[in-house]
């Protein structure tokens, strides 16, 4: 018998719940009235946030990672499941955004009482609950093969979420969307199997803990980075991401650029931190931060140049993703430092949530001016701020997040950033982060000129917006602002559980 | 003798891949893919991978080319000329498609030997599952949560196909009978059900000793309700309706039911006592059995097209 490599801790079974509670709302919908569909997605948010909430006391307790076994089976016959602090980040901004995007949506669908139990709105609702299943279990799964399934849970969720509104061009993004997704699924699977063929597991602390390795886990890792790429849609794999994101419904938009991007990245970090040879890792690092910075300027460019209102918050969304790439050379540490010690690495996890935060009320005004004007076109939406103040409000302070400015979460992580690359003699990062924040800033600004714009013609609301719709983004936006002041208190909890190794057993 | 067979088989499958890529025919490009999953699932026989090898002709020659087969005809009822070979794109994807091959062959060719499997580990846990088919006892216990979760990912497949529907759609059921039925179909689709639903009840009881299981004798199942759809003996039921609702449902959630009550019968998620193991896990695979058929029937039907009746 091989030496029990994981014990399960207490508080373990919350994992479980964490990824089965969704899943199991999503098939009570399945057999409910559509009427109840929007009562059950309430409550398993409720019970979601809890979760998360009961996962983050327990880590605190017990200041290391919770781990449970799937079944009692031990790893590598069984699947282990285990959250540390990033984890927990993870967790905790997912249960929130699904939850402020759930009651964006019940308000947005209960706008219109002929439809608001019809097509759009049911499916919308399965379909968010198996999204929330598969980014859950990405952020806790130890198995290789485990993470494959909860990359499809992901793909087929959010691929429907892009064409609800079924025009023509929206199913076009869609099925690209889905082409981009599959190769990476297959690119994943491969290199997993490339893995389990070398290592006889699937498990990534066995494979980790491995004596040698050879070319296999090269090329396994150079399979499965790019497949997760073309998911995260980093520079040059962004061609998919500024169709889909634009073009589907408010509430979808949401979640697909605050949350399911993340969830590639989550891996390849995994993947980079916890499997690759140090020296493959600094090279992976390198290439990704290449990338990263490639985004960052591209996009954001290509965001200043949109016509669209929701066209350019995608852009943006695949410049801010950039972002999270360049933290692989800074937090590299050396001098003995973890690569979770050092500040760099801090400043991701803060990008991380804040542009999930920023994005998600972004997106929601965005959809709000889209519904109460009619459309979206940038030069057309003069005067928004008179008419709809609070959204204008809230693109302003989402903006001051994406832009790197104080008081803000995006400020204090780009901060730490620019820090890490100064000190590390990164120059050429350190440019591109004041060069991003430069080029969000004017195509914030733009918005925002338009927004308190006097037009000759006064702009008219299609219909009124209740005050309650508004509030919801423009509490997210609060929340991406307010991280700004806490800036050092995620730090000790980012490294409960790292690193992930097999703790020495004394004989 | 047999590595003349092998070598047959590796030539028959790369000349039928290079056929599928190259020909410019999308009939015919269709049923030599259809033929590649079936002699693909030989391959797999031939490695004693017998479930693969069932599940690969089951679902990538049969289901998948009869998805293919559909969306060809509608296309083709269009009027939609098929893209063409020589395209930069399309260099680019055979150029990378060449560089994984090779990459592949070479770290394939590196594997340690003998290779390294947990084989040993299934057959010494295999008591506890009361289970004889190492291959079941690995998809529903010791990986049960991958399976679990696999049949909600086709469930929120089946929920995408749906949701492709136009707005009055929604609820009523697909539309499947074509035009004119040839007479032949009608007799198959007479004859071979009996058959078909005898050969999967099979597949599921001893799936839980020998190769065979859910996800074969679902898509049996499926095949044989297509067939009858098909050829216009029964119509397409309603996506709306509540018992269609709850078989596609039964199956997971019974699953997902077991598995919360190993939290107090067997101490943890997904567990099974051992006195009861096997019952547990043949009631969820015959539950199992019938949601996968709903599901794979329903989604090769695609999106309602027809209004729910009033």
């Amino acid at each position: 018998m091989t030496p029990a490599t994981y014990s399960a801790t207490p508080g373990g079974f919350l994992l479980v719940l964490a990824v089965m509670l969704p899943a199991a709302a999503m098939l009570t919908m399945l057999v409910s009235r559509p009427r109840h569909a929007r009562t059950i997605a309430l409550a398993t948010m409720v019970f979601g946030l809890a979760v998360a909430f009961w996962i983050g006391a327990e880590l605190m307790r017990s200041g290391t990672a919770l781990i449970y076994l799937v079944g009692n089976w031990q790893p590598p016959l069984g699947i282990a499941l285990r959250a540390d602090g990033l984890s927990l980040m993870m967790l905790a901004v997912t249960a929130l955004v699904i939850t402020g995007t759930g009651l964006f949506a019940h308000r947005l669908f209960g706008l219109d009482a002929t439809t608001c139990d019809g097509r759009v709105a049911t499916s919308f609702w399965m379909l968010l609950m198996g999204l929330w299943s598969g980014l859950n279990l990405v952020f806790v799964s130890q198995d290789l093969f485990n993470l494959y399934v909860a990359l499809e849970l992901l793909t087929f969720a959010a691929v429907p979420l892009v064409c609800l509104d079924g025009r023509g061009e929206t199913v076009a993004a869609a099925l690209r969307y889905l082409m981009f997704a599959l190769l990476g699924s297959l690119l994943y699977l491969l290199g997993a199997g490339l893995l389990y063929g070398t290592y006889g597991t699937l498990d990534i602390r066995l494979i980790a803990s491995a004596s040698e390795h050879g070319p296999a886990v090269h090329l396994a890792l150079a399979l499965m980075i790019p497949g997760l790429l073309a998911k995260a849609a980093l520079f040059p794999f962004h061609l998919w991401l500024p169709p889909a994101h634009a073009g589907a419904p408010a509430a979808a938009s949401t979640v697909l650029s605050a949350l399911v991007v993340k969830a590639p990245i989550f891996l390849i970090l995994r993947l980079v931190l916890d499997i690759a040879p140090p020296e493959a890792a600094a090279f992976a690092g390198q290439a990704l931060a290449v990338l990263g910075a490639g985004s960052i300027l591209f996009c954001s460019v290509m965001a200043l140049r949109q016509a669209r209102l929701k066209l350019m918050i995608a852009y943006s969304t695949v410049a801010q993703i950039g972002y999270l790439f360049i933290v692989f050379p800074l937090a590299a540490g050396g001098d003995g430092v973890p690569p979770w010690g050092t500040i760099a690495w801090t400043g991701g996890a803060l990008q991380l949530t804040s542009h999930a935060l920023a994005k998600a009320a972004m997106f929601m005004a965005a959809g709000i001016v889209a519904e109460a004007i009619g459309h979206d076109r940038i030069r057309d939406l003069g005067g928004f701020g008179r008419v709809l103040p609070l959204s204008a409000a809230t693109f302003g302070l989402a903006g001051l997040s994406l832009m790197g400015i104080p008081p803000s979460g995006g400020f204090i992580a780009k901060c730490l950033l620019l820090t890490a690359a100064v000190i590390e003699d990164h120059y050429w990062l350190a440019f591109t982060i004041l060069a991003g924040g430069l080029l969000a800033g004017a195509y914030v600004f733009r918005v925002m000129n338009r927004a308190l714009a006097t037009p000759a013609v006064p702009l008219v609301l299609r219909q009124p917006i209740p005050l309650g719709l508004e509030l919801i983004p423009l509490a997210l936006a609060v929340m991406a602002v307010a991280l700004g002041f806490l800036p050092l208190e995620p730090f000790g909890l980012l490294q409960i559980g790292r690193p992930d190794a097999i703790p020495v057993v004394a004989p | 003798m047999s590595l003349v067979f092998d070598v047959a088989l590796a030539a028959g499958l790369v000349a039928l891949a290079l056929h599928v890529v190259l020909t410019r025919d999308g009939k015919g490009a269709i049923i030599a893919f259809i033929g590649f999953g079936l002699l693909l699932g030989i391959g797999w026989a031939r490695l004693a991978s017998v479930d693969v090898a069932l599940t690969e002709a089951a679902i990538g020659g049969g289901l998948t080319g009869m998805l293919l087969l559909r969306t060809q005809a509608h296309l083709a009822g269009r009027g939609v000329r098929p893209a063409q070979t020589g395209h930069p794109s399309w260099r680019l994807a055979a150029a990378g498609c060449t560089i994984v091959t090779l990459g592949l062959g070479y770290v394939v060719l590196a594997f340690p030997s003998p290779a390294p499997s947990l084989a040993r580990e299934v057959a010494g846990s295999l008591d506890a599952t009361g289970l004889g088919n190492p291959v079941t006892a690995v998809l529903l216990a010791f990986r049960a949560i991958d399976t679990l979760l696999e049949k909600i990912v086709i469930i929120l497949a089946l929920i995408g196909v749906w949701s492709l529907a136009s707005d009055p759609n929604w609820g009523g059921s697909s539309h499947l009978r074509p035009a004119s039925v040839p007479e032949p179909l009608v007799f198959l689709a007479r004859m071979l059900p009996p058959f078909g639903v005898v050969i999967a009840v099979y597949q599921v009881w001893v799936g839980a000793d020998l190769p065979g299981g859910t996800f074969q004798a679902g898509t049996i199942l499926a095949a044989m309700w297509l067939l009858v759809m098909l050829a216009g003996l029964r119509p397409a039921p309603e996506t709306r309706a509540a018992g269609l609702r709850m078989m596609l449902a039964a199956g997971p959630a019974l699953f997902l039911l077991i598995g919360f009550l190993g939290f107090l019968i067997a101490g943890g998620f997904l567990a099974y006592p051992e006195a009861v193991a096997k019952p547990l896990i043949v009631a969820i695979e015959v539950a199992l059995t019938l949601s996968v058929a709903a599901t794979l029937g329903l989604l090769v039907a695609g999106p309602p097209d027809k209004e729910p009746a009033r």
